[in-house]
């Protein structure tokens, strides 16, 4: 093809503002196909305590936990980033943005660390 | 004494083509157009490409260079040749017309279609206008206005490359600069040709454009300047 | 364009925007909120405790549903039409329904937490 390879392609990709945007566009699209199985699971509560508290142990394996965290970890990248977002649509940003994206992929992993040291410490 | 060589990867062909590879020997200061201009004068005259002024002002010998769009005359092979290769490619985003020359047509009529030309107010009087330099206003149209249509921002974007009736950044940071010239009279007909799924709300601040553009121009800001005028123009009916 | 003018996908824009505004407070609260609840293990009586019979908590969690429902199928709506080639009069309508579905599921949880 004529950019030469799938890697050149990247390269044009390569700055920071252009990863802003796809882990924003990554994270909204897991988010929404996370969301139905969320309401779904807190309407567990309708049944009772007993029928929530089946769901949520279910929940206490490490790998639900890291993927607890990961949604956490998503769920702030994508705050975040909106945030960012609506500053440069409406406040007009400009020459400090890639400051505001480093930090807010600070800020996501951060709300990502709070939650797991929260979640995995007894 | 041998003298360093520079390894080049050319595009040849229209869309249906290949890469094809020459050795060029390095000069000090060399530019990319330096070492397409030596390959069509030394090696293959069949070789197709374009420019013109070859000082960074008239934007003709725009192309990707290593996978970015780069005015070739303002790009030193010594900055951007990792393992002494250079691969040069045509526009992206244009139809090829043959080897590096692209078609610019489309770049241009959505240019038109964004309404991106002066249309006098209906009333305009007589006398020049009087318009302040440092009013919002003004200081906003001046921030876009050097633009030189030279396709770059348009072949980074790919929000172009996904969509193709999205007007592109050239187009909208020209209509920006006309929304916010006071002496203008299109008006909310520019603001309704702007906005949509072709126009400024297609655009997800990649900033691609502002990234590559050789004038540091900002089709961002501008798009998301566009953005809040028809946000007004819709509340208000407008549009 | 598909049938949609400017003036839609204007507001269709503002839509999403605002809805992110409402969210971003939202969301800020329900992480803090999930950061805390799950210090010493999550249960579901800890829950409940906090949700049942709280008006506060059936307002936040009403306004959260409903900012969802605009924001998501929007945002879902965009990322078709620019990566595949559905577009048009159906994807509209699904977009709508999706926002509807999200309502009624996201409103039938909040009832089971604070009814």
């Amino acid at each position: 093809m004529r950019t030469g390879s799938a890697a050149m392609g990247w390269r044009m990709r390569a700055h920071p503002n252009y990863l802003a945007f796809a882990i924003h566009r990554v994270s909204g699209l897991l988010l929404a196909l996370f969301l139905p199985l969320h309401f779904w699971a807190l309407g567990q509560a309708i049944d009772g305590a007993v029928a929530l508290n089946s769901f949520l142990r279910w929940t206490d394996s490490p790998l639900l936990k890291f993927a607890e965290t990961g949604l956490v970890v998503l769920l702030a990248a994508h705050l975040a980033g909106g945030i960012r977002l609506l500053a440069i649509e409406f406040a007009g940003w400009r020459d400090w943005q890639r400051t505001t994206v480093a930090v807010t992929a600070g800020f996501s992993l951060a709300a990502g660390l709070l939650f797991l040291l929260n979640v995995v410490s007894p | 004494m041998s003298e360093a060589t520079l390894n080049v990867r050319i595009w040849r062909g229209t869309e249906a083509g290949r890469f094809e590879a020459y050795e060029v020997p390095r000069r000090a200061s060399q530019t990319v157009l330096d070492v397409v201009t030596w390959i069509q004068r030394r090696i293959d005259p069949t070789l197709s490409y374009r420019f013109a002024c070859r000082v960074g002002m008239c934007g003709s010998c725009a192309m990707t260079v290593n996978g970015v769009p780069r005015w070739t005359c303002r790009t030193h092979v010594a900055k951007v040749a990792a393992d002494d290769t250079v691969t040069i490619a045509p526009l992206r985003n244009l139809p090829v017309v043959k080897d590096l020359a692209v078609d610019m047509s489309a770049f241009f009529d959505k240019w038109a279609r964004a309404e991106g030309r002066f249309v006098p107010k209906v009333d305009a009087p007589n006398d020049f206008a009087v318009v302040a330099p440092d009013s919002r206003e003004r200081s906003a149209a001046d921030a876009g206005i050097e633009c030189i249509g030279c396709g770059i921002c348009y072949s980074g974007c790919d929000v172009v490359s996904w969509n193709g009736d999205y007007l592109g950044p050239a187009a909208l940071n020209r209509a920006w600069t006309l929304v916010n010239d006071v002496r203008d009279g299109a008006g909310a007909r520019r603001l309704a040709a702007v906005a949509g799924d072709a126009g400024c709300h297609a655009c997800h601040s990649q900033q691609s454009c502002r990234e590559y553009c050789p004038k540091h121009l900002d089709p961002t800001g501008s798009i998301a300047g566009l953005k809040r005028a028809t946000m007004r123009a819709a509340i208000k009916g407008e549009i | 364009m598909n049938g949609t003018t400017a003036r839609t996908e204007t507001l269709l824009w503002v839509a999403q925007r605002a809805s992110a505004a409402v969210l971003a407070v939202c969301v800020a609260v329900h992480l803090a909120t999930v950061i805390y609840a799950v210090q010493g293990g999550l249960t579901a009586e800890e829950i409940l405790a906090r949700t049942r019979g709280s008006v506060g908590w059936l307002v936040f969690y009403s306004v959260f549903v409903v900012a969802v429902a605009v924001h998501a199928p929007i945002g879902l709506r965009t990322i078709l039409r620019e990566m595949t080639p559905w577009r048009g009069a159906s994807l509209d309508g699904a977009t709508a329904i999706a926002a509807v579905a999200l309502i009624a599921i996201g409103w039938r949880a909040i009832g089971g937490l604070v009814g």
